[in-house]
């Protein structure tokens, strides 16, 4: 409760500093204890934390968390479920392996990171903003049809063309740019890299959800009808979010082909973009913080769920038994995700009488 | 009131009289074999106050349609201040300084009341797209305080929508249609399920508006149409039936038996 309280009165609370100049504090003062907590627990992880879980439990939650944040604007803020997301990130990670070096050089241009950085980016969100342009014309269910039935389109597309995506095989050898003299497919460089770009992401989301683009995003979300008369061209604004989810979903899939150090069609593949929508939901889809709280889970049940299931003599490989129990236990007990039993149990810490004086507040 | 009083571009056109408002020439609206409204036609000039009556069923919330481009005419042109928006968007005509309000409220029940009027505010700015939060001392955010305190919702301003009473909405519905820079104004039943003491404030709020605004009223409470408008159009079966000043309106026998048969039924 008190956390929605604070995230809507944001501007509310710039209204009365107009209204009164010099009682505001400044923006480092009003962010909450709690994210200076994480925030400085995050940034010395590598003090404590060894390099399996600086690399594939961190690196892959943050990317995994960037990509699910595309969708957590999309369908948070403007109610718009769409599964192109990884298939955006895909695109992205693509572009990198194709026009930068890698080990499949009969294919890869080999240019400099200053060019295929920027064009993949450039390349991804242009696709997501026009499958965008599709799929703002329906809504609900249509939404999730078109954008799934573009997405496995892509998946075949890539499997099967051989000249430009290199079929089955995909890209090996993907690695980042040696900038500045780092390896940054070290784990501890990945890791700073990883956790700058997914807390970027994360201010850029925060911020624009506060922002008249995101504000009026959500009263779409809340009455189409109602935006249109007051001004707003709906459709545009709906596809300019998409163009927006694209660039974070891009940054995504950039990172993540250069920590699998390669890409292949089932980067994209349908399951890929299953997970996508399951670490979103799970994690809850009413605030930014969500994709990452499921994507981590998401990673620590992928990653340690083998073993566990291997001792108790079953198949390692049916750890996504146990994520696709926990998506619906999500959905069935809290709709809003891991958020939503938080918030319900703030909710009831609230409510629980003073022990003291025995009244309830 | 005198918050509403913002330079309003049309007040030049409101002197000269020459273009109206509104203007629907033979605007028919099918819903299959049936027509909602036929061959409605009806003027509307600047800054005129007029009010629409009819029983239920007689067309009136789909003329309002017709003239948001909510929905499209089957026949007929729409003309507003001048310029053929037959064919426009809502967005187009509410840029050309149209608003409206919803019989049943329309709002944003996850916003704050904050922050659907600022979003009234912008949608007809130029910057609605913009990626950057408002400055403090952003003139908008001034307007949106101004605009919640016109209509009293200043203590409720970080309220939730859904969290707002019937009669909050209703003014909240009225301070949306306020935003920006309106020349003519819609309001669909603002008095419905409203207690005596808000319809009072609601016609206070009405007779005060700046005199460059003018408004089309549906209203079924006759008291409030009639202490409102300076005109009367009657429609019944989806055709203009009558028009004319209030009292005449008011005293036209034929009329009287008309509606009150037609409320009742």
């Amino acid at each position: 409760m008190a956390v929605a309280a604070r995230t809507r009165s944001t501007l509310a609370a710039t209204g009365r500093a107009a209204a009164d100049p010099g009682i505001e504090a400044p923006w480092f003062a009003r962010i909450p204890t709690g994210v200076w907590l994480v925030g400085a627990v995050l940034l010395t992880m590598p003090a404590y934390a060894n390099n399996f879980v600086l690399f594939q439990v961190f690196g892959w939650s943050f990317i995994l968390g960037i990509i699910a944040l595309s969708l957590m604007f999309l369908a948070g803020y403007g109610g718009m479920v769409s599964l192109i997301q990884m298939t955006v990130a895909g695109l992205a990670g693509y572009m990198v392996a194709i026009l930068g070096p890698s080990g499949t050089e009969q294919i890869s241009l080999g240019l400099s990171w200053w060019i295929y950085l920027p064009v993949a980016l450039a390349v991804a969100t242009l696709f997501g903003t026009l499958v965008g342009t599709l799929a703002v014309r329906t809504e609900g269910i249509y939404t999730i049809m078109i954008t799934l039935a573009i997405a496995s389109a892509f998946f075949y597309f890539t499997r099967q063309n051989y000249t430009i995506f290199n079929g089955y095989n995909g890209f090996t050898l993907v690695r980042p740019p040696d900038l500045f003299g780092v390896d940054w497919r070290q784990p501890v460089p990945f890791y700073y890299l990883s956790l700058a770009c997914a807390a970027l992401c994360y201010a850029a989301v925060v911020y624009v959800a506060r922002a008249p683009f995101g504000l009026a995003l959500q009263g779409i979300r809340d009455n189409a009808r109602r935006m249109a008369a007051l001004g707003y061209n709906v459709t545009a604004h709906r596809i300019l979010a998409y163009g927006f989810a694209s660039v974070l979903a891009a940054v995504g899939g950039v990172l993540l082909v250069w920590q699998n150090g390669q890409i292949a069609p089932g980067t994209a593949g349908i399951p890929a973009v299953i997970d996508i929508l399951v670490i979103a939901v799970v994690g809850g889809l009413r605030r930014p913080i969500g994709p990452f709280i499921g994507a981590l889970i998401y990673v620590v049940l992928s990653s340690f769920a083998p073993d566990i299931l291997t001792a108790f003599g079953l198949e390692p490989d049916r750890f996504k038994l146990i994520v696709g129990l926990g998506f619906l236990a999500a959905v069935f007990f809290s709709p809003d995700g891991v958020l939503g039993l938080w918030d319900r149990w703030q909710a009831r810490r609230a409510r629980r009488p003073d022990p003291l004086t025995g009244k309830v507040p | 009131m005198s918050v509403l009083d913002s330079p309003a571009p049309s007040s030049r056109l409101a002197s000269v009289g020459a273009t109206a408002a509104l203007e629907l020439r033979g605007v028919t609206r099918m819903f299959g074999a049936l027509a909602a409204i036929a061959d409605v036609s009806l003027t509307v000039r600047p800054g005129e106050r007029r009010a629409v009556l009819g029983s239920n069923g007689a067309g009136k919330t789909t003329l309002f349609n017709c003239i948001t481009g909510d929905i499209l005419p089957t026949s007929g042109t729409v003309r507003l201040f001048g310029e053929d928006v037959t064919r426009f968007p809502p967005y187009e005509r509410i840029r050309r300084g149209l608003r409206r309000t919803y019989q049943i409220s329309l709002l944003f029940p996850g916003l704050s009341v904050a922050d659907s009027v600022y979003l009234a505010c912008r949608g007809v700015s130029r910057w609605r797209y913009s990626l950057l939060r408002p400055r403090t001392g952003d003139p908008l955010l001034m307007r949106t305080a101004e605009l919640i305190e016109a209509v009293h919702l200043t203590p409720a301003r970080d309220r939730l929508v859904s969290e707002l009473s019937y009669g909050q909405q209703r003014q909240l519905e009225i301070a949306l249609a306020l935003a920006g820079a309106p020349r003519l104004i819609l309001f669909d039943e603002p008095a419905a399920g409203l207690s005596p003491a808000e319809r009072r404030e609601l016609v206070e709020i009405l007779t005060t508006l700046p005199r460059h605004i003018g408004f089309v009223i549906i209203e079924h409470d006759m008291d409030v149409a009639l202490r409102v408008a300076e005109s009367v159009t009657m429609l019944h079966n989806g055709r203009v039936f009558k028009e004319g000043a209030p009292d005449e309106i008011e005293d036209d026998p034929e009329v009287q038996a008309l509606y009150l048969g037609g409320a009742h039924g």
